[in-house]
Parts: C-alpha cells; sequence; structure tokens
C-alpha cells in the first residue's frame, strides 16, 4: 500500500488529496483548471493513473480532460456529444414539450476492464460512450429512445443522469438513474432498456407510482452483491434485492430520509452510509449539526456518526456525487461539502477529520487507494 | 494574421498568455476566425460557439474597433482593421460578480 488519491471536483478547479496508507496527513494539491467546474473526476479501475474529467463552464460549455500521469498532467480530449438522430422533445418544467439539449456531463464511469472506455451521464439526460479514450463519445440512443423517453422532465437541477453502475458478474448490465426520470437497467450493453421503479412512491407525482417521473438522487452498488442496489431518493432511503425488479423501504429510523448521496461500505455490504438533509426546501443538514448515518443492516436501523463533524451552525449540503469510500484495510468514507470541506474516516465512519476545509463548493469526491 | 484576444479561461485551456494570431487572408467573418482558432487550438473547439446550433455561446461577445459585432452574424465581415491585423477582434466573456 502505498497511499490514497481523492479526486475533488467543485464549483472553481479540480483538487487532488494526497496522502499514505495511515490516511492523517494531507497533501491538497494547486487548483486543476481553476474557475471551472468540475462535475466529476474518475479513474480508469484497470489503469489508476488513467483519469477523467468533466469540466465545464456556463460561459464556454463542456470540455474534458484525461489525464495518463495520476493528475500532474492534463490533455483536452473530445468534447462533442452529439444526440444519436434527431433529438426530439421532452417535457418541460411547464410540462410543454422541449428540444433535448447537451448542457454538461455529470458523471463518468470508466469500463472494468479497459482504460479507453468510458460512459458519461449527461444533461439533457442520455447515455455516452467512448471506446477511443474519450476522443469521441457516441450516444447510447436505446436509453433515451425508450418510449418513456418523452414523458421525462427535469428536477430543479436539470435532467441529468448522473449515476451509472455496472455490473461487476456482467458487463453487460447497466444501471442508470435519472432526475427526475427514475432508474433504469439494460441487461444487453445498453441495446435495450426497462424502468425499475416498482416500489418507488413520490408524493409529488400525479400518480406516485409511476413507471417514470421519480426523482432518484444516487444509487449505491456493492460489488461483491451487484443485485442489491441502495438508492437516496429525492425523499426515501430505498433497497432492492433483484436488480431492481423491486424497492423496498428502508428509511427506518432515519430523523429525515432527504438526501443526496448514499455509499456501501468496502468490506461489508451490507454497511451502508447517507448524509440526511433536512428537506427539500432547506438543503442543510437538520439542526445545524453535521451527521453521517450509518446502517450495519443494509437499512431500516440507523445510527448517527458525529464524531469530529460539526455539531452546531453547520448548513452545508453533500452533493449526490460527493461521497466515495477506500477499500483499504479499515475502510475509509469521505465526502464534501457545498462548504468546501472534504471529511475522511479512517475506520468505517466511528470518527472523522477534516482534510481540508476551505476549498470552493464540493461537487464530486472519488478516492483511489494504491 | 488576424489577431484574437482570448477569454482568461480560453488561454488557459489552450496554454498561451496574450493575443493568438491565426493566418487568414481576404474576407474575414467570424466563422472564419473560430474555424482558423480551432484548427490552430483543438482543445478550443466547441468553447467558442456550440457544436449543436454553430452558434455564439450566449455568455460570449465579439468586439472590435470599440464596436459590438456580435449581433451582425457569423458571416458578416469584420471591420478592415481587424483583417490588417491593426486590431484584435476581442472574444468577451459576459462579467460575474458577486
Amino acid at each position: 500500500m502505498n497511499g490514497v488519491r481523492v479526486l475533488v471536483g467543485t464549483r472553481k478547479g479540480a483538487f487532488i488529496l494526497t496522502s499514505d496508507g495511515k490516511r492523517e496527513k494531507w497533501d491538497v494539491s494547486e487548483p486543476q483548471f481553476g474557475g471551472w467546474q468540475f462535475y466529476h473526476l474518475k479513474a480508469s479501475p484497470v489503469d489508476p493513473n488513467r483519469i477523467y474529467a468533466s469540466q465545464s463552464s456556463d460561459w464556454f460549455g463542456q470540455t474534458m480532460q484525461r489525464s495518463s500521469d495520476g493528475g500532474k498532467t492534463w490533455e483536452t480530449v473530445g468534447n462533442k456529444f452529439a444526440y444519436d438522430g434527431i433529438p426530439g422533445t421532452h417535457q418541460w418544467y411547464d410540462g410543454t414539450a422541449h428540444p433535448w439539449e447537451f448542457k454538461r456531463v455529470w458523471h463518468l464511469e470508466p469500463s472494468l476492464t479497459d482504460p479507453d472506455t468510458v460512459y458519461a451521464g449527461v444533461e439533457d439526460a442520455a447515455l455516452f460512450k467512448t471506446t477511443d479514450g474519450g476522443q469521441n463519445w457516441t450516444e447510447l440512443s436505446h436509453l433515451r429512445g425508450h418510449s418513456t423517453g418523452s414523458q421525462w422532465a427535469p428536477g430543479a437541477g436539470g435532467m441529468c443522469l448522473h449515476t451509472i453502475l455496472i455490473d461487476p458478474s456482467n458487463h453487460d448490465r447497466l444501471y442508470v438513474a435519472i432526475s427526475a426520470a427514475g432508474a433504469f437497467r439494460s441487461d444487453n450493453g445498453g441495446e435495450t432498456w426497462k424502468p425499475i421503479t416498482k416500489g418507488l412512491f413520490s408524493k409529488m407525482l400525479p400518480d406516485p407510482t409511476a413507471e417514470v417521473g421519480h426523482c432518484v438522487h444516487r444509487i449505491a452498488m456493492h460489488p461483491s452483491r451487484p443485485k442489491t442496489l441502495f438508492m437516496q431518493k429525492h425523499w426515501d432511503v430505498m433497497r432492492t434485492d433483484d436488480s431492481g425488479e423491486s424497492w423496498r423501504k428502508v428509511s427506518g429510523n432515519l430523523p429525515t430520509d432527504f438526501g443526496f448521496v448514499i455509499d456501501v461500505h468496502a468490506h461489508d455490504p451490507e454497511t451502508i452510509f447517507i448524509v440526511p438533509i433536512k428537506s427539500d426546501s432547506e438543503h442543510y443538514p437538520l439542526e445545524g449539526k453535521l451527521q453521517v448515518f450509518r446502517s450495519k443492516t443494509g437499512g431500516h436501523e440507523w445510527e448517527p456518526l458525529t464524531k469530529g463533524l460539526p455539531q452546531k451552525d453547520c448548513y452545508v449540503n453533500v452533493l449526490r456525487e460527493a461521497m466515495d469510500v477506500d477499500n483499504l484495510d479499515s475502510c475509509g468514507v469521505y465526502f464534501g461539502t457545498t462548504g468546501g470541506q472534504v471529511y475522511a474516516s479512517t475506520n468505517g465512519g466511528d470518527a472523522w477529520n477534516t482534510i481540508v476545509r476551505d476549498l470552493p463548493p464540493v461537487v464530486s469526491v472519488e478516492v483511489q487507494a494504491f | 494574421m488576424v489577431r484574437v484576444e482570448l477569454p482568461y479561461h480560453l488561454r488557459q485551456l489552450a496554454h498561451v498568455d496574450g493575443e493568438v494570431a491565426v493566418p487568414l487572408d481576404g474576407v474575414i467573418t467570424p466563422r472564419r476566425v473560430i474555424d482558423a482558432i480551432e484548427r490552430q487550438f483543438p482543445m478550443l473547439r466547441g468553447t467558442i460557439r456550440d457544436y449543436a446550433t454553430d452558434q455564439r455561446r450566449p455568455f460570449l461577445r465579439f468586439f472590435a474597433c470599440q464596436e459590438d459585432v456580435s449581433f451582425a452574424g457569423m458571416d458578416a465581415p469584420l471591420p478592415p482593421a481587424v483583417a490588417s491585423g491593426d486590431e484584435p477582434l476581442m472574444i468577451v466573456g459576459a462579467l460575474a460578480g458577486g
């Protein structure tokens, strides 16, 4: 074990935080591409020094960066995300038809086997793929072309495809989640898609159990149990054990089950972490106390984890991409806040340390352990 | 040579300081200038004009010779002083403060 690298995307640049295996002392890089938004950075699991980054700007649109040396240097790669064919329309906030318009890349999911292959989830919701290291991106258009596609509508943050999961036991099985269309599964590498929303209940919908329209915030999977997924929905923490065929609520004793992040312990597939947020109108923790909640029973029974976290006057948010775990013997858990803090626990959440406290608002956190 | 003044973030992306110059002659239009910039600096493709619409990004404006030439169209000739290299075409981002 040489160390840990945390890739942090913020509203004003990317940062790389590094430490040795003890995870006590951290180096914080200079801003990478200062001033640009970084919605996500993620490394290839088969070539950890190959990092892909989504860089964007309200002024200059989307650009993409690739590093082959662990973030020391970067190369601008392809940024053309053209929808396949005539894009058509989806539903706008007011219920009218609105043309599909590319805005930005929210999530990058490198292949489990090939460092040149990456999936990209974009706004307006669509799934793209590159097989040449990011130079060219092709839409997997059967997702957007699903019969429900014209009914999809954006959440307040935009109509983003923010979650992509690859089943490690069957790489043709893909899961995606879209705010606010819901969750979908493909069993054939993206050729066909099926909504997987049975069991979800969203009271703000005309039909709370509709097939599409649920505002899914995040889905997490443990690689050893790819049929079990955990979901943080707009409200409700949910679980499936049959690859999304049916979901059940596992919010249990949580004080609030609104939130954005959810993740699974690296070594225990029944231990999950969330950060409850007071409400969808007040995007900050309850009572000004920043608390991670952990369930060691796969849901239902939750305990607050507060040691080392601010317990007064804390009104930050933790965005959907801003939590990750490492796979060291004692599982590390990391999350970033809109206040610019990045916290780490080296003991599965029992206690937390502040790695850095004054970054720009944190959008994404990804962790690599070597 | 046509001189172009890029905004900070595009200079950062293109790894250049100050103005850039692109080899063009004849009738100079915004489209020809952007085409030349994108040839010379491929990392800037899609950052000045949108891929889908082929139009100037909404938060950018084109200034030349103390005039806002943004709305003349991508194929409208730029002033002779820009074509001759006496004046730069300025690509300017909307100001943001807080």
